[in-house]
């Protein structure tokens, strides 16, 4: 029958796995994404990092390669090690960074300032299924650029250095892995919950840069006005690099952590702390999706 | 026929606000409707069946599913279709789009949601402007829309809130002739919340009226409409006793009134022309026969001057 000779008709076929919804919007939203052309340069652009770092693992276990350019070093040209692998983890998350802030403000605002929820929520979904949705949007992407890549140079470099070098560097695998989790796990609750409280989506970018840069700057005078460290405690870049340090086993010294991500000699705060703030901020990014995160908004008197 | 909404002692408080004042009671007709004056709680109870108020004390159930048992609640939401009273939608979407992603939702695989869109956005009549973005749909294209998505997934129960909010009279009449077409198929239920009276009267067959959170009235109109069939008012002249006693010998009750006017209810089995046939028999001349017409809104008057909250 013509599509539009039809009436309304009960559906009585197979329906998906109720786990599966969560992935259905991700899915849509990287069809969305696909359409932005800004967008899939960035991600593009985010991936010559990788390459480059990819080309100098190369250089370094084929110093024979070297010997035909004239004038080129053949000694001690580039050691790949916790340091080098740290810096590739830096840059990628900070390109992890600004891609979150063009496509988090996007994901929840719209819904809010469309009254999308309801028709979200009166469907086998519920809140947390809708939530996972949207930060595995953020999930993908971030792990798509920092710990997926690194692990995969970590790879290459462990096949071409062979004896025993993935052996000895498990502890540089296994900080790349969660040293990116942490980061992403942070940033996309982070993201989330600012776009879940900012229906302008401008404002919730700007906001996302607002809580990372500023607050920098605010921690930094805090320790210059008062003399202290714990000003440390709001700058997100610093706690997350401290922690990274710990998780690669870095001597913390002048210099230490990855680039972007640097915890500057004597301003160190105790590893503990770094840990207790992000899950204090991933606990009330929840707090905070929770309670904007529902079918009806309860006005109360 | 089976319960659709069983209320037992529902519940619902925002703070210290009691919203739903245990509502009990049990639903089954195939189109509800839901009346009200404003504030009365028929969105609240209407987003607590949906799952998005918690019930105080006391719980709901529809199809026999417990709306408080997580796993129940999340069963029976599969069953629903839901158009909102508001605008809501996706931003920068194309109608098409919206409605395949909301049937994903509910459900369905990614082929079957299409198709189904398809056909939805043909039934509701926008067939032409499904794959426009939906923020140039005008005010009737958008709560046709929303019932486009209500309505892809097949679901077994339809609630729809305020449904002709901001339509002009032809729109008014499309949607409202689309809600008695998908009512008619018989394949679902649906819970229509409205103030407007008319629509209510047009499209349901059953209606609960809530004043102040509770429960005033429930009312199946198919058994008002039959009892109002068998009851007459009529104004004669040259009634006099005996004409009177020989309608009661028919069974029928009968109260005489002032100048020959009479009220009657016919019994089972009693016909109008027997009624005639006496009057004929006495000389008695009828002037005029009404059946007593006592709509909508005499009782949804009634329950809101009800000195209880309750008829």
């Amino acid at each position: 029958m013509a599509v539009y000779k039809k009436t309304y008709q009960r559906y009585a076929g197979t329906l998906t796995p109720a786990w599966s919804r969560a992935f259905i919007i991700p899915r849509y939203a990287f069809e969305e994404m696909h359409r932005k052309r800004f967008l899939n340069m960035f991600f593009l652009a985010s991936m010559l990092y990788p390459l480059v770092c990819a080309f100098l693992i190369y250089v370094n276990q084929n110093l024979n390669f070297l010997k035909l350019l004239p004038g080129a070093p053949t000694q001690g040209f580039l050691e790949v090690n916790s340091t080098f692998f740290m810096a590739l983890l830096g840059v990628q998350s900070m390109m992890g960074f600004f891609m979150t802030a063009f496509v988090g403000p996007g994901l929840i605002s719209p819904d809010l300032a469309n009254n999308a929820l309801p028709l979200y929520l009166s469907r086998p979904l519920n809140r947390k299924q809708y939530v996972l949705g949207k930060m595995l949007v953020l999930v993908t992407l971030l792990s798509v650029m920092t710990w997926i890549p690194g692990l995969l140079l970590w790879l290459l470099h462990g096949v071409l250095a062979g004896n025993g070098w993935m052996g000895q560097n498990l502890r540089v695998a296994s900080g790349l892995f969660f040293g990116a989790w942490i980061w992403i796990l942070v940033l996309s609750l982070l993201s989330l919950a600012l776009s879940a409280w900012v229906k302008w989506k401008p404002a919730a970018g700007g906001l996302l840069f607002g809580v990372f840069f500023v607050a920098a700057g605010f921690g930094a005078a805090i320790n210059g006005v008062l003399r202290t460290k714990w000003g440390n405690l709001i700058n997100i870049s610093h706690l997350v690099g401290s922690v990274w340090v710990s998780l690669f086993e870095e001597p913390m010294n002048r210099g230490a952590g990855a680039v972007f991500f640097r915890v500057a000699a004597g301003e160190e705060i105790p590893v503990w702390c770094c840990w207790a703030t992000l899950i204090g901020i991933c606990l009330v990014c929840l707090w905070l999706l929770a309670k904007k995160i529902r079918g009806a908004e309860v006005v109360r008197s | 026929m089976n319960p659709v909404i069983e209320l037992h002692g529902l519940e619902v408080r925002f703070g210290q606000r009691v919203i739903l004042d245990k509502l009990n009671g049990a639903l089954s007709g195939r189109a509800i409707g839901l009346l009200g004056p404003n504030g009365a709680g028929k969105s609240t109870l209407i987003n607590t069946l949906l799952g998005f108020h918690q019930p105080w004390s006391g719980t709901a159930r529809i199809f026999g599913y417990d709306i408080r048992v997580p796993a129940e609640a999340r069963e029976v939401r599969g069953l629903f279709g839901y158009m909102p009273e508001n605008d809501s939608f996706i931003a920068n979407m194309s109608g098409v789009r919206f409605v395949r992603l909301m049937a994903e939702l509910a459900g369905l695989p990614p082929s079957e949601a299409m198709e189904r869109t398809h056909e939805a956005f043909f039934l509701v009549g926008l067939g032409e402007a499904r794959y426009r973005n939906i923020g140039t749909y005008s005010t009737g294209m958008k709560q046709l829309v929303k019932l486009a998505q209500a309505i892809a997934h097949g679901p077994k129960l339809l609630f729809l809130d305020e449904p002709t909010n901001g339509l002009d009279p032809p729109a008014r009449q499309r949607m409202i002739e689309l809600i008695q077409e998908i009512r008619n198929r018989g394949e679902l239920h649906l819970i229509l919340s409205s103030h407007l009276l008319r629509d209510v009267e047009e499209c349901c067959d059953e209606v609960l009226i809530l004043k102040n959170g509770r429960s005033a009235a429930v009312c199946n109109l198919e058994e008002e409409r039959r009892a109002n069939r068998r009851f007459l008012e009529l104004e004669t002249r040259g009634a006099n006793g005996t004409f009177v006693e020989a309608i009661e010998g028919l069974g029928c009750e009968a109260a005489c009134g002032a100048h020959g006017r009479m009220k009657i209810v016919l019994p089972d089995g009693v016909e109008i022309r027997q009624i005639y046939a006496l009057a004929a028999a006495r000389d008695v001349q009828i002037r005029r026969l009404n059946h007593k017409r006592d709509s909508l809104e005499d009782i949804f008057l009634k329950a809101m001057e009800a000195p209880n909250g309750s008829l």
